[in-house]
């Protein structure tokens, strides 16, 4: 992950995100299955907890519950879990996760993870 | 007869009545992360004995041994550290030391616990007996800055050594009077994100995932300060992105070298351990989370970051290169060797079992079931610098 790349991921993503976030406010994800939730709370939990934690306290990476993130734009959140923040150990994870899931899972995160 | 003796034996620790004559060299614990349990494990019958219960979060959970063998310290992420008796199978104590911890370890003379923590950053030392606290340094590197402390290790003379992940520094705090550590404080280089002690317990190792290197304290001459090895490992070339931190616990000590995760590379370092420089470069299938040497040294085992957490490669070191490349499990989080290395037992986290394996030859030999198993260490651990 280079610098040029996240940051042109930080341009690109909240006009990416925002048609989505329009929809999402209005109602849950339509085209996310059953099963491919229960996919991504076990990447969150178990993977991303490997730094933020298992319950997301927080560990070597900053806490992800609806307190920590309540002031923080959701496009922002979105653009890190896809694009990653260099100069952090935060990793890239758009091989994994598509723009739509992370926004996804950062609406629950805000609203408070599913376990 | 003697299926017996073993099943009378096996019963009486499961029941924990009262006194048995029974050693604890053979047994050990499973954490199950998402349970705030730990299995009890004996090695010589491959089996569960016993569960204990109510310890909290225990992801990232890593456990130390009193000098004995009897008792095992767990430290939870939750801040939470249990002293669990191995041969009662119970609960001994239980306090909450800290609001983040990530580990721990015990003194040379086995009188003294420290946990080190993420929050509030620092250590807290506490009597092995009562987890009565005595003394905590707080990771304050900067006039109210705190860090975050990673790669905790016992080394000879009650001394501690750990690395500041947010400081960029090398700590060691000396604790021959316990209520009153004196810390020595050295730069080692940006992001130091975990630490090992070598087996003989001269040199201190932490690894840097802010830039490529390794920083070396040489404790018996501390004074010299910490140097940089493995400099500019990845030569400019784009790292790969690392989707869980390697860790440096663990004997990766074999044969004259230390064995390395590459971070950010799908490599294993190998560092000759008289002159410090590298002598070599293992391809692996993944970014190398765990690289442990079996205790004779002869091979070493590698597992992997996400997504490719179901793999294990395994180096044979007079070969230099990876003899058994294969896919035990799902999730593979942990992996310890019985004592003598002619067993090592696995944790696939997302089958909800530990993989029990002959290491020579490679033959599966069976596996005990455990709710999302991560860390297991076993009681040998009691009597090894830096474990």
């Amino acid at each position: 992950m280079t610098k040029q790349s996240g940051r042109t991921w930080l341009k690109r993503a909240p006009l990416l995100a925002a048609p989505f976030f329009f929809a999402a406010s209005a109602a849950a994800v339509p085209e996310l299955s059953a099963g491919r939730r229960a996919e991504l709370v076990h990447l969150v939990r178990q993977d991303c907890g490997s730094c933020h934690g298992m319950t997301l306290q927080g560990g070597l990476g900053p806490a992800l519950t609806p307190e920590a993130l309540r002031d923080k734009p959701a496009e922002s959140l979105v653009a890190t879990v896809v694009g990653g923040r260099p100069g952090t150990p935060m990793p890239p994870w758009r091989q994994f996760v598509s723009e739509a899931e992370a926004g996804w899972i950062v609406q629950e995160l805000q609203a408070g993870f599913p376990p | 007869m003697r299926a017996l003796l073993i099943l009378l034996a096996s019963t009486l620790l499961t029941a924990c009545a009262g006194p048995q004559l029974r050693g604890t060299g053979d047994l050990g614990l499973v954490v199950e992360r998402a349970s705030g349990r730990v299995t009890l494990v004996d090695t010589t019958h491959r089996q569960p004995y016993g569960r204990i219960e109510g310890l909290g979060d225990l992801s990232h959970a890593s456990a130390v041994y009193s000098r004995d063998g009897r008792y095992a310290f767990v430290f939870g992420r939750d801040g939470g550290l249990s002293k669990v008796d191995l041969l009662e199978g119970r609960l001994v104590k239980r306090i909450l030391q800290s609001g983040n911890a990530i580990g721990g370890a015990i003194s040379q003379d086995g009188r003294i616990v420290v946990a080190q923590n993420y929050s509030p950053g620092g250590i807290k030392a506490f009597d092995a007996d009562t987890l009565e606290l005595l003394s905590e340094v707080p990771a304050e590197y900067a006039p109210g800055k705190f860090s975050k402390v990673v790669g905790l290790a016992d080394v000879p003379g009650n001394r501690f050594a750990y690395a500041l992940f947010d400081g960029g520094e090398i700590w060691v705090s000396d604790f021959s009077d316990p209520r009153h550590p004196a810390t020595r404080r050295y730069p080692a280089g940006r992001q130091p994100y975990d630490g090992l002690v070598t087996p003989d317990g001269r040199h201190y190792l932490a690894g840097l995932f802010g830039e490529d290197g390794i920083a070396m304290l040489d404790l018996w001459q501390p004074e010299k300060g910490a140097r940089k090895i493995l400099e500019n490992y990845g030569r400019g070339e784009e790292k790969l992105p690392v989707f869980k931190m390697p860790h440096l616990r663990g004997w990766s000590v074999a044969q004259g070298k230390a064995y390395l995760p590459a971070v950010g590379r799908h490599e294993v370092l190998v560092v000759d351990t008289a002159t410090w420089r590298e002598v070599g470069r293992i391809p692996v299938r993944g970014q190398p989370v765990f690289v442990m040497a079996r205790p004779d040294g002869r091979q070493v085992w590698v597992n992997f970051a996400f997504p490719d957490n179901g793999r294990i490669d395994v180096i044979d070191t007079l070969a230099q290169e990876v003899v058994h490349a294969f896919d035990p499990g799902k999730g593979i989080l942990h992996m310890e060797f019985t004592p003598r290395g002619e067993q090592v037992w696995l944790s696939a986290r997302d089958d909800n079992k530990v993989l029990i394996y002959r290491t020579d030859p490679l033959e599966r030999l069976g596996e005990i079931p455990a709710e999302a198993p991560s860390g297991i260490l076993f009681a040998s651990r009691a009597h090894r610098i830096g474990f």
